[in-house]
């Protein structure tokens, strides 16, 4: 039977899918015609309720297996929480003043930012393969959704059919290879499994097998090479908003599930396959990049690059320690810097997302100085420059890859983030050394929008000067997740 | 209050003082006149108190080679092992009140030729101000990495938004290459902490030194490199200069009196620092390509400026050629040698410094920089025809002007080292005085070609302000250097001496126990 606290526990999750039904039900109830900026604030608060469960769920006494050990509640399962909360708060206020402006103001909006929040949430915590691949499954549904909610837009529409295919078709092999691991070892939990295969004199093929599927699903859902190739298309259709959270919350998600798959599972040695991709995304992002005009294409193929660094701590796997807290450090600041870039994109974006060009933004620097200065913020964390969070996450990578002696991988990851600076810094110079265009209109920030900008804003600031405190949170996760 | 007990803190307030600056200009209103006075006066206060380093120096001058003055050592990030540690000797001290001394004269310059955003554009060049002095201070890698950065955001965006014509290009080209060539340097500090645990620049020397680090023939040589390509594109060393002409020419004038005075000085700061002071003796087996090149540039530098048809052109080359000589003095490994190199970097840092800022006056009248345009400016001008003459003797190196010492010394430690070196770089020393008289002949003598010409004015206040302290300090350098020479020489002495010295355990944590107290 589970106990109170086994429902403690979940808190997170049940606090955001009350709030999630909620609004569903009294959207149905308000008249058509009627602001559903109300709702969204109400939804905001559902956030902040959801972190407030977490921080009260952070208790000593509450951590622990729950529910017959199919979830776990440890330190690395609230750091992810905060994470994809702080993502999705900031998530519904800038999408505040998004919707009416792009004349798609329904609830069903923020219920499904909600719900897929209760899906992410649970990744981080769940420790049976079943578990999280139903709670993959429900944070990829409110994303296929959302990525097509300008439904007026045909591109909008392409985007959520082409991620909601592909994204079928890698959920399929996720769940492929949880069958095949269960053939292999008897048991679909994470815990058993390690123990089973770690005992096991020689890994069967089938583990092999079983893993290398897990992994495809998983590098599909983090636009990881070679299974990027839906990235750009998304990401251009989708609304903004849309994009700053599904760049950023379920990839974190994500990547706590391959934490715990690939550190914990003991897995079958991934090392050449996990190089490979890390090599390989690093290069296929930046040069991609390097091509586009369109922002959000741009950003699109950042965000593939940036998964190739993160992939350089899991192929640092053999210095377990120092790769699972760079990957979590990597995620948080990732998280941070690319929620405020996407935001700034959604607050130039305009009515029908028509201002998405380079082009646009020349002259921003004049035109609104402060947002201009936001945005090169970001990019420059992006770039890695000194006092932002992507410094030092970069900087953690591949000090713990040099630190494993992957001399080749860190030099293409410092090469790759040397060609990288050149498009970020196409996008600064375009904003503060050509001349305006005057026609392009620059909407007031509002204050929802505001709150978001900041969010991601200190957030990056703070993992940048004072990284202290999150490292060494992170630091003390190979203990709290390890096989007890 | 007691003078001793600001020592601790005083290289940390007069980094972070004009940065605070920036902050609080970021909140006046937008009104240029109160802006230009506000960064002025935030520019001499950091002057101001910068002088109480050189003032208290004797006192805490460190007694041991290997060791520094006004030191601060916190933690900043426990894990990895990062700490704030901060500290000068005889050579940084020199080059922070360079870089504080030329801030304000940058301020005066841009008074009246910056006038489209004038508040970004003196925040941008007081956050330069802190990170230049931050790099000069910096005595752990990693802190020090983290200024040398900074550098680099402001300055583009000085040059990128500020500059002339072709602005976006420079700026994008100084960027990159600085970019790249950093990131190696960044590898190889990561590399060294991999194996030590440590960033301090003092602890990982006397571990490196003891052969704690054991460094394979191979990783000690892709090491160097990696320090070694980064400073030299700061230098620039030939090959790595062709981004210099570029951003020079296009840099608004404060952009290339930082540029020029402070930032190329970062570089030839570094090589003697970090990859003398890490790997002494990967350096001195480089040297003799190292030399060579340096005399490449020196002489390269200065056919190559003789040709220009565009005065800021020439002065941009004949910084790769004045470069090139610090280059020079700083591997010839003699005392002679480097202590001239070091007395160079500051020379160079006045004579050219003053020379761009002489340029931009010009260009403040004429908007123009062609060579032919001029003639004859010594009738309308006489004023500043005179102080551009001083100028230029200080920059050819005029016995009793500050650039003699430095070019002798370094030619009498090439010389030591080997004749050849000194003989091929004393001819560069000829050409100096070639391209500099003729430029200065063509623009100032002869008669007025151009009617525009005979209409300027001569300087006003705000630029004889700029100018007079500049040439007077530039002809006190040449007569007095002894005053600098004392506190450079000991330095230097001690960075001779390191490779020898394998002392044991680092006192370091006996100085942050008493910091701390």
């Amino acid at each position: 039977m589970p106990t109170a606290t086994d429902y403690i526990r979940i808190l997170p999750e049940i606090v955001l899918s009350v709030w999630g039904m909620a609004i569903m039900f009294v959207e149905s109830l308000l008249p058509e015609d009627r602001s559903r900026k109300d709702l969204g604030i109400f939804a905001a608060f559902g956030a902040v309720a959801a972190i407030a469960a977490t921080v009260y769920q952070a208790q000593p006494q509450f951590a622990g297996f729950g529910f017959n050990h199919v979830l776990r509640v440890d330190h690395f399962s609230i750091f992810f929480h905060l994470v994809v909360l702080l993502v999705t708060l900031a998530t519904i206020l800038m999408s505040l003043d998004y919707l009416p402006l792009q004349k798609i103001d329904f609830g069903e909006y923020y219920a499904l930012v909600i719900l897929g929040a209760v899906g992410m949430c649970l990744m981080s915590s769940a420790v049976e393969l079943v578990l999280i691949f139903i709670a993959l499954e429900i944070s990829s549904i409110a994303s296929y959704i959302l990525s097509g909610f300008r439904r007026s837009a045909a591109v909008s529409t392409e985007s959520a059919l082409k991620y909601f295919l592909l994204g079928s078709f890698a959920t399929g092999f996720f769940l492929y290879g949880i069958a095949l691991l269960y053939g292999a070892t008897g048991s679909t939990n994470i815990f058993d499994i390690a123990l089973i295969l770690g005992k096991a004199n020689h890994v069967e093929a089938l583990a092999y097998l079983a893993v290398a599927l897990i992994f495809t699903g998983l590098a599909f859902k983090v636009a990881c090479a070679p299974f990027q190739i839906w990235t750009p298309d998304v990401y251009e259709g989708a609304p903004s908003p849309v994009v700053a959270l599904m760049s950023t919350a379920p990839k974190a998600a994500t990547f706590a599930v391959l934490i715990r798959i690939v550190f914990e599972a003991a897995s079958p040695n991934l090392f050449w396959v996990i190089w490979v991709a890390a090599a390989l995304s690093m290069s296929v992002g930046n040069v991609g990049a390097l091509l586009q005009s369109n922002v959000k294409r741009m950003l699109a193929y950042s965000s593939i690059a940036h998964a190739g660094y993160l992939m350089v701590a899991f192929a640092s796997a053999s210095n377990r320690d120092l790769a699972i807290s760079s990957a979590m450090f990597y995620s948080a600041a990732y998280a941070a810097m690319n929620l405020g870039a996407f935001a700034v994109v959604t607050q130039m974006a305009g009515s029908g997302e028509g201002y998405l060009q380079m082009d646009d933004y020349s002259g921003l620097g004049k035109r609104s100085p402060v947002l201009a200065a936001v945005f090169t913020f970001f990019l420059l964390s992006l770039i890695g420059i000194p006092i932002t969070g992507g410094f030092f996450a970069k900087f953690y990578i591949f000090s713990t890859a040099l630190r494993t002696r992957l001399i080749w991988l860190t030099l293409i990851g410092l090469v790759n983030s040397g060609v990288g600076s050149y498009y970020y810094l196409r996008l600064i110079v375009r904003m503060y050394m050509y001349e305006p265009r005057a026609e392009i209109p620059v909407p007031p920030v509002r204050l929802g929008m505001g709150l978001a900008i900041a969010i991601s804003l200190i957030a990056t600031l703070w993992l940048g000067v004072l990284p202290n405190a999150v490292l060494h949170y992170t630091q003390g996760m190979p203990s709290a997740i390890a096989v007890r | 209050m007691n003078a001793s007990t600001l020592n601790p803190w005083i290289l940390t307030i007069t980094t972070f003082l004009p940065a605070l600056g920036a902050l609080l200009m970021v909140f006046l209103p937008r009104r240029d006149r109160i802006i230009r006075w506000f960064a002025l006066a935030i520019s001499i206060v950091t002057l101001l108190v910068s002088l109480h380093l050189p003032a208290h120096y004797r006192q805490v001058a460190p007694a041991n080679s290997g060791s520094f003055a006004y030191e601060l050592n916190l933690h900043w990030i426990t894990s990895p092992n990062i700490h704030y540690h901060v500290g000068i000797d005889g050579i940084s001290l020199w080059l922070v009140i360079l870089t504080t001394f030329l801030v304000p004269f940058c301020v005066l310059a841009s008074w009246k030729s910056i006038h489209d955003r004038v508040k970004e554009f003196f925040i941008l060049l007081l956050v330069l101000e802190t990170a230049m002095i931050g790099v000069f201070i910096a005595l752990d890698l990693f802190l020090f990495y983290f200024f040398w950065e900074a550098t680099l955001i402001p300055m583009a965006l000085i040059i990128g938004i500020y500059g002339h014509e072709r602005r976006v290009y420079a700026a994008v080209k100084f960027f990159l290459y600085t970019m790249i060539a950093s990131v190696l340097m960044l590898a190889a500090i990561i590399w060294l902490y991999a194996q030590s645990g440590t960033f301090d620049f003092t602890e990982l020397q006397h571990l490196l030194a003891s052969g704690a680090i054991a460094l394979s023939g191979h990783t000690a040589l892709w090491l160097f490199l990696g320090f070694f390509v980064a400073f030299a594109v700061k230098v620039p060393l030939f090959p790595l200069h062709t981004w210099l002409p570029d951003a020079h020419v296009e840099a608004p004038t404060a952009g290339s009196v930082l540029l020029a005075g402070v930032m190329l000085k970062m570089g030839t700061y570094g090589l003697l620092r970090f990859s003398i002071g890490l790997f002494p003796a990967e350096a001195h087996k480089n040297a003799p390509w190292i030399i060579a090149l340096a005399i490449i540039g020196i002489i390269y530098g200065a056919l190559v400026a003789l040709v220009q048809p565009n005065m800021k052109k020439l002065v941009a080359y004949s910084s790769v050629s004045h470069l090139g000589f610090v280059v020079l003095g700083t591997f010839s490994f003699t005392r002679a040698g480097m202590d001239g190199g070091v007395y160079q970097m500051l020379n160079h840092g006045i004579s050219t410094g003053a020379l761009f800022l002489l340029l931009g006056m010009i260009y403040d009248r004429r908007h123009n920089y062609e060579i032919k345009e001029y003639g004859g400016l010594a009738t309308p001008m006489p004023v500043f025809a005179t102080l551009f003459l001083l100028i230029t003797l200080s920059s050819i190196g005029l016995p009793m002007m500050n650039g003699f010492v430095g070019e002798f010394l370094i030619l009498s430690g090439a010389f030591q080292a080997r004749a050849i070196y000194g003989i091929l770089a004393a001819s560069g020393v000829i050409w100096g005085a070639f391209y500099m008289l003729w430029l200065y002949q063509r623009t100032f003598y002869g008669t007025i070609v151009n009617p525009l010409n005979t209409t300027l004015p001569d300087v006003d206040t705000r630029e004889r302000t700029i100018l007079w302290p500049l040439a007077v300090l530039a002809l006190v350098m040449g007569v007095f250097p002894q005053f600098w020479m004392n506190s450079i020489d000991a330095s230097v002495a001690g960075i001779l001496e390191t490779p020898k010295v394998a002392s044991s355990a680092p006192t370091l944590q006996v100085k942050v126990g008493t910091v701390l107290k």
